[in-house]
């Protein structure tokens, strides 16, 4: 055996012998490693999120949307809220003719129950143009996607994503054909769009369902619209055609009734709330931990006692301070330790939990870290104690009873 | 090899009243020699053992080691000499008990600072097997009895091959026969190794079977004499 090894049988039949002390003790750096790893895990799977999103359906896109959304770059409230614009066919046909505007999706979404047989599946239903393919980057797996044809007749024809597809007829490529039901209208599938990914139970463009706005008078009876996808033509970039967007739906809206913006913009505001976010809950997170060093001090302290007498027979045989250090150090940073890693091992089962709804992962950086912290708390609040046991005259220690 | 001169160990209880439990000891201990320190309780048999195994030190006089002014070591320095050149045996045996048995005894040898001439592990299951407990090296102290426990003890003070033996009236918890059999270990020991032993023991009978007796009373020697043996 090794001097190591002998330290660490020291201190791990310490506790073996008092688990639920060690267990309490661990409990403040438990939680403080929780909080920094579920946090950083959250914001990772945010991320990876709303990035998948965009990619999916393009950066050269400008979304435009009712009220005030976002402005210089943060959230605004607002949006979409009641008494605000709605947009109209006119507005369609006035972004058309703005410069480097390649193309116009007006949209309306609705979520709705999507029946067929007696099955049913939640989904977004998107009411709009064929316009709303080449916006949003999609493509057809089985069967087609509507046509400008289909808009003009009315059709009331359906394009599923490929989720709802797979979950209302085992396979996607069963749905052509057939009918499904959404708000007791009946439509029928004429394809299936190819799947895009992304989205973790939560809305993917994998779960929703196409219409052609005209025909689906449940959902758009006034034929207005909730949003209009823009999609950027090529040689233009997107901040320009963004602003002779803006400029040319100012001619009949006042600066407030509407938002214009792209993608990185949602990003980077997202991005925003969570650094605040993560600010308050990093203090949380710092005072927890710290808490936790004052737990295992104190218990450091009340080990340091108990032991005097080894301490005392230690010395004896010839260990030096530093010896005695080490020991109580070792103890404290696995004390520590054995917090931080079962603070890593629940968040992971938390966040395995939560997978299915959200992206959520720990990456390496944040096992790192997480145990980084830990060794630092166990070090830091290891030491005073320490130093106490190491310094004891050896007479006195090796007397006490 | 020890050489205690003018040696005072004195506790300050109050202010203004301190308590000497040695006074001025003048004290040569050579190499290879048996020697009982005795006395009655609270004579300053410990304290002295203490101070001769620089586990204490004292508040004047001088006490030098193999050449050295202990007074001018240092922390380390000391803790070294007491891994390598002392062994100590205790009355209480102060074993660990999370540690087994075999541990125990290679205890020490985790704090030396030297290179091993020997395997420090072959030596202590040699130990055992010498002392007739090779059987309870992987069990834990507390459930080997008295007299084991002081074999283990008496191992462990032997693992660094030291020069001197300190034994703090190691029989002192155990019966007459155990006791005795101790005493013919440690007279082994001295005998065939060479090694310098001094216990501290209240029993006559004991002391006369070492081969100097040193006698201390209220914290002065009284009479320090060779047996004819
Ligand atoms: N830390 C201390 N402070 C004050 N007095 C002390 C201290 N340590 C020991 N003494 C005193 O020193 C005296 C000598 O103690 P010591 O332990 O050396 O006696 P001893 O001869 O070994 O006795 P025993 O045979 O009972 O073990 C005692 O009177 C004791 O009370
Ligand atoms: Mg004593």
């Amino acid at each position: 055996m090794n001097y190591f090894t002998f330290l660490f049988k020291s201190a791990l039949f310490n506790f073996s012998r008092n688990k639920g002390r060690t267990f309490l003790t661990s409990l403040g750096i438990l939680i403080g490693v929780m909080s920094v790893v579920l946090l950083t895990a959250a914001g990772l799977g945010l991320r990876k999120y709303i990035q998948q999103q965009f990619e999916s359906i393009g950066t050269d896109t400008i979304r435009i949307l009712p009220g005030t959304v976002i402005r210089n770059g943060q959230f605004r409230g607002g949006g979409g809220s009641l008494g605000s614009i709605r947009f109209d066919e006119r507005d369609v046909l006035a972004i058309r003719r703005v410069t480097g505007v390649a193309n116009v999706a007006p949209v309306f979404t609705k979520s709705a129950n999507i029946v067929y047989g007696g099955k049913k599946q939640f989904g977004d239903v998107y009411a709009s143009t064929d316009d709303i393919f080449v916006g949003i980057n999609v493509k057809a797996q089985y069967g087609r996607l509507f046509e400008k044809s289909d808009v003009q007749k009315r059709a009331k024809v359906a394009v599923l994503g490929s989720n709802i597809a797979k979950n209302l007829f085992g396979d996607a490529s069963n749905a052509v054909g057939n009918t499904v039901k959404a708000e007791s209208q009946v439509f029928k599938v004429i394809g299936v769009a190819e799947s895009k990914g992304g989205g973790f139970g939560g809305p993917s463009l994998d779960d929703y369902v196409y219409v052609p706005y005209r025909g689906a008078q449940v959902f758009n009876p006034d034929r207005k619209f909730s949003a209009i996808i823009v999609k950027v033509k090529k040689g233009f970039t997107v901040p320009f055609v963004k602003d002779e967007v803006s400029k040319a739906l100012q001619r009949r809206y006042k600066e407030d009734d509407f938002s214009v913006f792209e993608p990185t913009e949602v990003l980077n505001a997202l991005e925003s709330i969570f650094a605040t976010l993560n600010v308050a809950l990093v203090a949380i997170a710092a005072i927890s931990l710290v808490v936790g060093g004052i737990g295992i001090m104190n218990i450091m302290y009340v080990t340091v006692t108990e032991k005097i007498k080894e301490i005392g027979i230690r010395r004896a045989l010839g260990a030096r301070k530093s010896d005695i250090l080490y020991q109580f150090l070792i103890e404290s940073v696995i004390l520590s330790l054995f917090g931080g890693i079962l603070g890593l091992v629940l968040s992971e089962l938390i966040i395995l939990g939560v997978q299915q709804f959200f992206p959520a992962y720990i990456d390496l950086g944040s096992v790192i870290i997480a145990l980084g912290i830990s060794t630092l708390i166990g070090v830091v609040f290891g030491v005073f104690p320490a130093k106490t046991a190491a310094d004891l005259v050896p007479i006195d220690a090796i007397r006490n009873e | 090899m020890i050489k205690l001169s003018n040696v005072r160990k004195e506790y300050v209880l109050a202010d203004d009243v301190i308590s000497t439990v040695l006074h001025d000891i003048d004290l040569t201990i050579k190499h290879g020699e048996f020697s009982a320190i005795i006395g009655p309780s609270g004579s300053g048999k410990s304290t002295l053992m203490h101070l001769i195994g620089l586990l204490d030190k004292p508040s004047s006089g001088k006490i030098i080691i193999q050449d050295r002014d202990v007074s001018r070591l240092s922390d380390n320095q000391t803790s070294t000499l007491r891994n390598e050149f002392v062994g100590f045996v205790f009355q209480q045996f102060n074993l660990i008990n999370k540690l087994t048995v075999l541990e125990n005894i290679l205890l020490p040898t985790i704090y030396a600072r030297r290179a091993f001439s020997y395997d420090p592990r072959k030596k202590a299951m040699y130990l055992l097997e010498r002392f007739g407990i090779a059987n309870k090296a992987s069990v834990y102290p507390n459930r080997i009895s008295g007299g084991q426990q002081q074999r283990v003890a008496i191992a462990r003070a032997l693992i660094m091959e030291p020069s001197l033996i300190l034994a703090d009236e190691p029989t002192g918890n155990l019966d007459t026969k155990t006791g005795d059999e101790i005493m013919k270990l440690l007279k082994e020991l001295n005998e065939k190794e060479k090694i310098t032993i001094v216990i501290v023991t209240h029993e006559p009978d004991i002391a006369r079977r070492t081969k100097r007796q040193i006698k201390i009373v209220d914290g002065h020697i009284v009479t320090s004499l060779k047996s004819k043996k």
